[in-house]
């Protein structure tokens, strides 16, 4: 699943360790998310797009 | 300098300490329950029981430790930790069974330990966890 998380936490000026305090996960949790490597579970993507205040599918693209 | 999440890095740090403070306690009463009995009280039953009663009421502590430990994960390494036992269960069953038979058939010409079998469990899980958390690295 691709995603924008990068863009917006470059555009909010949060580090990867900053981003995963506010969603209350790990640090590599964000990074494995932002390369793809691991798709977020519902409650965790919503949180995110709460944060960012948009919506999961402005923000999560299923490839 | 690199920063900390706080809530979510203290709750696993202060987890993962109370597991390990849990295992060893664990294996000082398995110590003790197994070289007691030969060293330490020669013979006596009750303090045999008694050993063996506090090694396997430990292992419950540790068991529940090991639960809240993984409940404190997050979604990540919950499902890291979760392949890597799910690999060491699979291995432990197919290859403890193997094992068995290959004692049962006199194929080999030592007795197959349990010992054996939960030293595989071991490295088998701890090779699952460093190849998941390089995986998603």
């Amino acid at each position: 699943m691709k995603n924008k998380i990068k863009i917006l936490r470059a555009e909010h000026e949060l580090t990867q360790q900053q981003l995963a305090e506010k969603v209350d996960v790990s640090r590599q949790t964000i990074n494995a998310i932002e390369k793809g490597k691991f798709d977020p579970s519902l409650p965790l993507a919503f949180k995110i797009s709460k944060l960012f205040n948009m919506s999961i599918e402005e923000i999560f693209q299923n490839e | 300098m690199k920063e900390k999440s706080k809530p979510r890095a203290e709750l696993t740090k202060k987890n993962t300490i109370n597991l390990a403070l849990w295992t060893g306690a664990w294996l000082v009463t398995m110590a003790i329950s197994s070289f007691g009995s030969l060293f330490l009280w020669e013979g006596n039953s009750l303090l045999s029981g008694l050993a063996i009663l506090l090694n396997f009421l430990v292992g419950i502590g540790m068991i529940l430790a090991n639960i809240k430990h993984l409940k404190g994960l997050d979604e990540l390494q919950r499902k890291i930790q979760l392949e890597a036992m799910g690999i060491a269960l699979g291995l432990a069953v197919v290859a403890g069974l193997a094992y068995s038979s290959l004692d049962q058939t006199n194929l080999i010409s030592y007795n197959a330990e349990i010992s054996h079998l939960v030293i595989l469990i071991g490295i088998t899980y701890f090779a699952g966890v460093l190849i998941g958390t390089s995986r998603y690295r």
